[in-house]
């Protein structure tokens, strides 16, 4: 039996270790979340070399092709970090988004809307200048893509109705609508082809690479991407989200306003989308057509999904997905297999992430087991502790988030 | 007036009835995935496997049946993949069930381009063929409407009625009932969670691969890519719109059916509205069912899309 005094003290050495444990879990879990991705990557690169090899292909050939065909010259450089900049943007709104809670998949219906809504601006609207042509385009993109984020994030936030199938629908909704633009309304004339007139020039992006077709999308992305950054980890509003990600009860208590924060995110999540399909008009393609940024949309979950969402880790996995995508032609040209790999690469990317939950656990499982240890023996936490021994360098309380 | 009246023809019920089917047996195998808690948002790309293992089965065994059977064997082994990410390993149900779609639909569009290379026109297989119910089929007006079909379609709605049947008045179906409602009291009388909510995902993508097979082996004799066309998306849509009943999520797949059946008709009709239009209807029809039927209902499974923890935690 154990006496009062000798109890207490049992219990204050107890709350110590507990305390230590939480921040060495927490130490872990930071190195996991850099190491789950690296590791979900080469996995699923390695499942597809797999598939690559049943069906009689070389991997390594189509890998090489992929990479040459993403940064063999500057000029596949320069078109790897063209792609990656919708995808940063759309990325970035899924990101954002998912922090709240809010899983938007309707980045392929807002990169359309977004497209619409910059092309009327930057196709009809003549003699102005350059500083205010953009902005404008931009601007109207912008408010294309919240629309269409609006739609579906109103009736989550107010009934909870199903934001998959609702944006999704949106989504085929409006390729229905683009379809019919470029071939009616908007048709460039005499309407041979299924696209819109050349935008004005006082709309179109610079370039920014001498010798490439580089052009201002990527800066905007990455600036944006650290935005938010900034917004979502810096400011009262990011706290906001991510109350309302991590516990809505909580949030509700606390009182935030989850309707009006949810409406937010899909505002700005959808808005983000449109800004994608915006700069691809006004930055590469320079008139609209039916498929301009074909399967972004469902991509941009893979990039958010890969970075942990986190701002900043978009721009590196949306630079990746860039790489794939600038990259792909050339594989099925020199292997024979088609460019829907990085469909389904990215997929099981997404996969493997999201089933690392589980790998995610592993350090608070594991430390939960080794107390029950401890308290079994004697109560107070040991030196040998294997734990201890490779992450405690650091004294507990000053790295916490 | 005539005109529109002109649309409504014999053919048209019929092509309902037929278009209706795979929205159908996808959505009664959701129904019971759901009543067991889980949502399966991979239901999409188990249309697609379907539809393509169908065409691959009935292609190297030159029969449409051996065909059905290599969809629903896709869609058995989907199906359990599903179950194991999103039981056993607790992930996002939501987040899987996207990444499933889009590796299905980039999966089914990449192995056929490998296996059968590019072609002018897909290749063609033996598909499951109509079989018309003696006597039946000859009831004016109806009987060629209901009994003129292949047998997989008459399974689906046979489906609703025993799904129905068992979910209801079975003790099968108060276990699932249970699971699906509140796990741990359920696991407290000796119900096995796991195992229903595994049994549940399996049969979901059997049944969701079924109704693949329908559009690739029933509709059409061939593979084409993304042929599922948001079918199991829709079939999510009247699972809600149904209130978690295999009835009302036959009705719902009856309307979606009708909306595929009447896009279709009014573009051979020469209808003047554009066909891009006329090809989303059935997404708006979609779109405004869940958005009216939100599914805010005391139908709704309450542990739906919450991962089962065995013990309590900490």
């Amino acid at each position: 039996m154990i006496d009062k005094k000798s109890s207490n003290q049992l219990d204050a050495i107890r709350s110590l270790s507990l305390d230590r444990l939480d921040f060495l879990v927490r130490r872990f879990e930071r190195l996991f979340s850099f190491l789950v991705p690296v590791l979900a990557v080469l996995a699923a690169m390695a499942l597809i070399s797999v598939l690559i090899y049943a069906l009689g292909e070389n991997p390594l050939k189509a890998y090489k092709a992929l990479a040459v065909g993403s940064f063999g010259t500057v000029y596949d450089f320069a078109n790897s970090l063209n792609r990656a900049a919708p995808l940063i943007l759309v990325g970035l709104g899924v990101a954002i988004a998912f922090r709240g809670g809010v899983f938007n998949i309707g980045g392929e219906g807002q990169i359309m809307m977004g497209g619409i809504t910059a092309t009327i601006v930057a196709v009809y609207i003549t003699g102005l200048p350059i500083y205010i042509h953009i902005p404008l385009t931009l601007l109207a993109g912008f408010i294309g893509g919240a629309i269409w984020g609006f739609i579906p994030g109103y009736f989550y936030a107010k009934h909870g109705t199903n934001l998959i199938i609702t944006t999704i629908m949106l989504n085929d909704i409006a390729l229905g609508i683009l379809s019919t633009l470029v071939k009616g309304p908007m048709v460039e004339p005499p309407g041979y082809y299924p696209q819109t007139p050349l935008v004005q020039p006082s709309s179109i992006l610079p370039l920014i690479w001498p010798g490439t077709r580089l052009h201002a999308g990527l800066v905007l992305a990455v600036l944006a991407a650290f935005a938010f950054y900034i917004i979502l980890f810096k400011t009262p509003f990011g706290y906001e989200i991510r109350t309302v990600g991590e516990n809505q009860t909580a949030a509700k208590h606390a009182g935030i306003n989850v309707f009006k924060n949810q409406i937010m995110l899909m505002l700005i999540s959808g808005g983000l989308g449109g800004l994608a399909g915006t700069v691809e008009i006004i930055g590469a393609q320079y008139r609209l057509r039916a498929l301009f940024l074909p399967n972004y949309g469902y991509e941009a979950l893979a990039v958010a999904i890969l970075a942990q969402r986190n701002p900043l880790g978009v721009i590196i996995s949306g630079l990746l997905f860039g790489a794939l995508k600038a990259g792909a032609g050339s594989m099925q040209r020199a292997t024979n297999l088609p460019m829907s790999l990085i469909a389904i690469l990215s997929g099981v990317i997404i996969l493997f992430v999201i089933a690392s939950g589980i790998l995610m656990g592993l350090p608070r499982y594991m430390a939960k087991k080794r107390l029950a240890k401890m308290e079994e023996t004697d109560g107070s936490p040991t030196n040998k502790s294997w734990l201890r021994n490779i992450f405690l360098k650091k004294e507990p309380g000053k790295d916490y988030e | 007036m005539n005109n529109i009246l002109s649309l409504f023809t014999e053919e048209f019920f019929y092509a309902t009835i037929r278009m209706a089917s795979p929205v159908i047996l996808a959505a009664t195998g959701e129904v019971f995935l759901q009543r067991s808690g889980i949502i399966n948002l991979g239901m999409e790309s188990m249309v697609i496997y379907g539809a393509f293992f169908g065409v691959l089965g009935s292609a190297l065994t030159g029969s449409g049946w051996m065909g059905l059977a290599a969809a629903m064997l896709a869609g058995t082994i989907t199906g359990l993949l599903y179950g194991f990410i999103v039981i056993t390993l607790k992930a996002n149900q939501s987040v899987t069930g996207t990444a499933f779609n889009i590796v299905g639909i980039g999966l089914t569009s990449f192995l056929a381009r490998v296996i059968w290379g590019i072609r002018e026109l897909p290749v063609q297989v033996d598909t499951i063929k109509p079989w018309s119910v003696p006597i039946l089929n000859k009831i004016p007006f109806i009987g060629h409407i209901l009994f003129d079909h292949s047998p997989l379609v008459y399974l689906a709605y046979i489906l609703v009625g025993v799904a129905t049947f068992v979910i209801f008045k079975t003790t099968w179906g108060l276990k699932v009932r249970a699971v699906g409602e509140n796990p741990r009291a359920a696991a407290s009388i000796g119900i096995n969670v796991y195992a229903w909510r595994y049994f549940c995902a399996i049969l979901a993508g059997c049944l969701a691969s079924m109704g693949g097979a329908v559009l690739s082996l029933v509709d059409l004799n061939m593979f084409v890519d993304g042929m599922s066309g948001g079918r199991g998306y829709f079939a999510l849509a009247t699972v809600i719109l149904g209130r978690w009943h295999p009835v009302g999520a036959a009705i719902g797949g009856l309307v979606f059916g009708a909306g595929n059946a009447l896009q279709m008709r009014m573009q051979a009709f020469g209808v003047k509205i554009p066909s891009d239009l006329l090809l989303i209807l059935p997404f708006v029809l979609a779109f405004l069912a869940v958005v009216i039927f939100h599914g805010k209902s005391s139908a709704k499974p309450a542990a739906l899309a919450k991962p089962y923890e065995k013990e309590a935690t900490i």
